[in-house]
């Protein structure tokens, strides 16, 4: 019998972890996550996740924080490492749904890239367009975008809809679009060797 | 010429100079360029200098925009606004500035660091520091070593800005800095970094004069490590 683990999610990431954990047939997780919003206010994770421990963790023989560094400058690091907790590798969440040498290649083959999950085309809307305020003030659209060439959609699930959204947002913002399945397989192979490698 | 009218019936041009002042860092705050400009021209057609207008109508106004950015109040769209308004004061004053021919404070190099295109801070840090009368290189985004140090050396410049956004595009800063201490012009320029994953610890790390949290920490950064360096 396994030992149950508490594993502290992204809310920007709670499907696709319930998804892996379902292929995976991981009984012995439980999750919670953090609201997604702190996606835009990086600087407030460290202090949520902290929390999150402490009201927390006592309950479970393992924690794990299914975070990468998310823009936390190393500060989400400091936390992890009081409590001797580990967290996903990488820098973000691009990274660990395209796989590091994946996301390395696409981001050296053109700089300008700008980056879709099947989250971000879920809630594109409110999330880019409101959270930027472009659709109240569209003179900033190239503003924030007129360094950008393409729009690379890094799929999870393959979704014929997600699809026709990711595209029609390219246009929106003026970009090539660049579709890249990549499925649940680099996330699933993060969180193995923490979640199942049991002392 | 016509009067604008604002949503109060405010005639800029019959406000007195201390009200008017006023009234542009309301209007900057609100990211009004048309009424910036306008004022711009009215502080200019009374017989104040360029300077002048420059630090209390525009620069004033944008450190009150600063702080409540810096205290969340203020997100990226406001500030954004607020820029592009004190963009429309400038180009007014900017040429009247040239033609004083004030010598600038000092000069500075400001990029991106490669693999990183975020600019709104960089282009942020560089009005403010025109604004405080330095003249600034802005050489744009993704910028490696080598373009970084040339340059500054083509430019002779006091000062060499580095900012970077992402966690992966900060190392290499050091990279920068490591390559200046090779090529032996390092102490040649005052480092300055930023960008909102960055902290002091960072930047001692790297090895840059100063870490900057903001575009008015960079300007008193900038006036404090010219000064010492004289
Ligand atoms: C606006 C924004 C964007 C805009 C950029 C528009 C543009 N033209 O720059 C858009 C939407 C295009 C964008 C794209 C991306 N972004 Co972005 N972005 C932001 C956001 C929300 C705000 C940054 C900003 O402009 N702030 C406003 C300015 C005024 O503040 P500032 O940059 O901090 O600058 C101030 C100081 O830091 C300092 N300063 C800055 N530079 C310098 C330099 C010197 C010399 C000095 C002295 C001082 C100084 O002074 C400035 C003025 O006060 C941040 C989150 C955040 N809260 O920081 C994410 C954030 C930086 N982005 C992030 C990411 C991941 C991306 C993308 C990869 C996302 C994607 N889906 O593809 C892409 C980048 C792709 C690529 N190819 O590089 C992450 C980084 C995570 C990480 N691990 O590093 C963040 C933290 C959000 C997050 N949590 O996910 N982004």
């Amino acid at each position: 019998m396994k030992k149950k683990i508490l594993v502290i999610a992204c809310g920007a990431i709670a499907r696709e972890l319930v998804r892996v954990s379902r292929l995976n047939e991981w009984q012995h997780i439980e999750f919670q996550c953090l609201p997604p919003e702190l996606h835009n206010r990086p600087e407030q994770i460290p202090a949520a996740v902290r929390a999150k421990i402490k009201s927390q963790a006592g309950d479970f023989e393992k924690t794990f924080v299914a975070y990468a560094d998310c823009g936390t400058g190393g500060e989400l690091d400091k936390v992890l490492d009081e409590f001797g907790i580990e967290r996903i590798a990488g820098a973000h969440c691009y990274e660990f749904y395209a796989g590091s040498n994946n996301f390395k290649a696409l981001a050296n083959d053109e700089p300008g890239s700008f980056y879709l999950t099947d989250f971000l085309v879920r809630h594109f809307d409110r999330l880019v367009i409101k959270g930027l305020a472009m659709d109240r003030l569209p003179q900033l659209i190239p503003v924030y975008f007129g360094n950008y060439q393409r729009l690379v959609y890094l799929a999870q699930t393959g979704s014929q809809e997600l699809q026709g959204l990711a595209k029609q947002y390219a246009e929106f913002l003026q970009l090539e679009y660049c579709y890249k399945f990549f499925g649940d397989d680099p996330l699933s192979e993060c969180l193995k060797p923490a979640l199942e490698n049991q002392a | 010429m016509t009067d604008e009218y604002k949503d109060e019936d405010i005639i800029l041009s019959e406000l007195p100079d201390n009200e008017l002042v006023e009234q542009m860092h309301d209007d900057l705050y609100d990211g009004l360029a048309d009424e910036i400009a306008e004022g711009t021209q009215i502080l200019i057609d009374r017989g104040w200098s360029a300077s002048r207008v420059l630090k209390e109508a525009l620069v004033d106004g944008m450190a009150i925009i600063g702080v409540d950015f810096r205290d969340g109040v203020l997100f990226v769209p406001e500030v954004l606004m607020a820029a592009n308004a004190m963009k429309a004061g400038m180009s007014i004053l900017k040429p009247i500035l040239s033609e004083t021919g004030i010598e600038p404070v000092g000069k500075m190099v400001i990029g991106t660091v490669k693999g990183d295109i975020h600019d709104i801070g960089k282009n942020l840090v560089g009005m403010m520091m025109e604004g405080a009368g330095f003249e600034v290189i802005d050489i744009g985004i993704n910028i490696d070593a080598d373009t970084y140090i040339a340059a500054a050396q083509e430019h002779q410049a006091n000062i060499l800005g580095m900012s970077a956004l992402l966690t992966t595009t900060m190392p290499y800063m050091k990279v920068v800095i490591d390559t200046m201490v090779e090529r032996g012009v390092r102490d040649d320029y005052i480092v300055l970094v930023g960008g909102a994953p960055l902290n002091e610890e960072f930047g001692e790390s790297v090895g840059a004069d100063a870490y900057c949290r903001d575009a008015a920490t960079a300007v008193d950064a900038a006036k404090a490590l010219m000064a010492a360096a004289s």
